[in-house]
């Protein structure tokens, strides 16, 4: 019975943060980018505009459904639920704490880049369930991205398990702090085990991961669609993309789904480069900041806090870049990220033979 | 040439990054001056620029570029500022008078009565060359912009002071004037 309720309380849990986050993240994202264009951003509804959000979910949710006439209706229907139940599902086996994960599985990273691929699928039933050309040319430009970018993705991630020997999200989270079961080298040369701290980051652990985690930054931001790799949107040159037909709750969830994938992937890549849950503060002598900041709460606080400077990093590179051409997308993916992530996962290789042994 | 254009495309983006996140956090403050007739004003510039418009405004002197406004006791009625404008949003009609009717404050004789006096406002493109032809500088450009409203024309400005009844009286003693000099003329 206390396991069924847990099945229940878990995903609402999960669910109540993604909306919460999401309704920030929309008032943090318009304050950025009015900070950076030395605007206000919203200021009128509430003290500095704190209600906006609320008032935007507000409006969304008393609108009405509207299906247009030639659109396929079942797809049109489904295609929020999968957009939103595929980028939802990708939460279920990333770590917030130690041992503190929905689902602990073997293979949570081949998991979540495996049911994050079905959001594809879901953004062109949206575009062709719309049955409206703009609409579908976006999900198509959407879909020809994300398909691409997923491969320096999952190339990056190859790169990264190839250090760490395993799929497992808690394992490879625990392997990156005090609480580590194999012996943790900084740069493969200082044994920081008992150290802990940013040293024993995964970046840190083999310094070329640092590239592959600017890649892995680089593509996710495609893989969500974010500036300036969101030519599917380009809400300043285009009409509305693939969720052009969406409106009141159907849009709202879309919506959803977009913010959550940023906070999924930021979070995996904290989780795989970044050292999850683990403390920045190494242990120095006496001093044993990694002990006294490890814990449950410790570690939900570092996830947090790492995940959402993140997110802040993709909205500041959103407000400051400008959009990649359709062809600069391509060349970079391809030339450039695809051959970097090709060294980067070969030096893994070399590097677990010759140095970590 | 592709690390070259890698490696630009880097550093140029690195260096917009910077940029931006001078002005996020720049924006604690708000610019501190708003009034450019200051010496100043160009060196306290720096931070959000937003004037949050019904709460706070922008000081602008009182002969700002804005809505026209006429001081019709000054008007000698020459026609001008209408000729001038190229809108044609200026409606003047005049009525003769026998003799002057008195002078305007700059000491020009007024010989016409402005029966009609008006201004479209939504024609009005704010290029101000009926405040340069005029000769009594009785039509100015105000400080008054903020002005909006759900029908068109209340935007015609009314400055023509006369009543019906004064306009069909001088009408009439023009045409009694006129008539008598004619007499004259015959005898």
């Amino acid at each position: 019975m206390t396991e069924l309720l847990l099945h229940i309380i878990v995903p609402v849990a999960i669910f109540g943060f993604i909306a919460v986050f999401t309704l920030f993240a929309v008032y943090a994202e318009r304050k950025i980018a009015g900070f950076v264009q030395d605007r206000l951003g919203p200021m009128e509804t509430g003290k500095y505009g704190l209600l906006q959000t609320i008032a935007d979910i507000l409006k969304l949710l008393q609108k009405e459904l509207i299906t247009p006439k030639a659109a396929d209706s079942i797809l049109f229907a489904a295609a929020p639920i999968v957009i939103f139940g595929a980028v939802f599902l990708g939460f279920s086996v990333i770590p917030w704490a130690p041992d503190f994960l929905p689902a602990n599985t073997n293979t949570g990273l081949f998991f979540i880049m495996a049911i994050v691929s079905i959001d594809a699928i879901g953004i062109l039933m949206a575009g062709w369930g719309s049955n409206n050309k703009y609409s579908l040319l976006g999900a198509i430009r959407a879909i020809a991205q994300m398909i691409s970018y997923e491969i320096p993705v999952g190339l990056s991630l190859i790169a990264a398990v190839m250090i760490t020997q395993t799929l497992n999200l808690n394992d490879i989270a625990f392997n990156q702090g005090i609480l580590t079961n194999e012996p943790i080298y900084f740069l493969g040369l200082w044994d920081v085990s008992q150290v802990g701290g940013f040293l024993a980051w995964n970046i840190f652990q083999a310094p070329h991961l640092i590239v592959v985690y600017v890649i892995f930054f680089i593509a996710s931001l495609a893989e969500c669609n974010r500036a300036p790799f969101d030519i599917p949107e380009a809400e300043s040159e285009l009409i509305g993309g693939f969720h052009t037909e969406y409106g009141g709750i159907r849009f709202a969830f879309i919506f959803l789904a977009e913010y959550a994938m940023m906070f999924l992937v930021a979070m995996l890549g904290v989780v795989i480069f970044l050292g999850g849950w683990n403390t920045p503060l190494p242990n120095i002598g006496s001093l044993r900041l990694a002990e006294w900041t490890t814990g449950l709460f410790w570690g939900i606080f570092w996830t947090l806090s790492k995940s959402l400077f993140i997110v802040g990093v993709q909205m500041w590179i959103r407000w400051t870049l400008p959009r990649f051409r359709a062809d600069q997308l391509m060349t970079l993916c391809w030339k450039i990220m695809i051959p970097l992530a090709f060294i980067c996962m070969g030096i893994s290789a070399i590097w677990r033979i010759l140095v970590m042994i | 040439m592709i690390f070259k254009t890698t490696i630009q495309g880097f550093t140029t983006a690195v260096k917009g990054l910077l940029l931006t996140v001078k002005h996020l956090f720049g924006a604690r403050k708000s610019r501190e001056e708003l009034d450019i007739r200051r010496e100043n004003y160009f060196d306290k510039q720096d931070g959000v620029v937003t004037v949050q418009f019904p709460k706070d405004r922008m000081p602008i002197p009182e002969v700002a570029r804005y809505q026209l406004d006429v001081e019709i006791d000054d008007c000698i009625v020459c026609d001008l500022c209408a000729k001038a404008c190229p809108v044609d949003c200026i409606t003047i009609e005049s009525v003769k008078s026998p003799e002057a009717i008195g002078k305007t404050s700059d000491g020009s004789v007024k010989r016409l009565y402005a029966a009609q006096f008006d201004i479209d406002m939504a024609k009005c493109m704010y290029c101000g060359l009926c405040t340069v032809v005029c000769p009594t500088e009785c039509i100015t450009m105000t400080n008054q912009y903020d002005r909006s409203t759900t029908k068109l024309t209340d935007l015609i400005y009314d400055f023509a002071v006369m009543s019906d009844e004064e306009i069909a009286q001088r009408k009439a003693e023009w045409t009694r004037f006129q008539a008598d000099k004619e007499a004259a003329k015959i005898k």
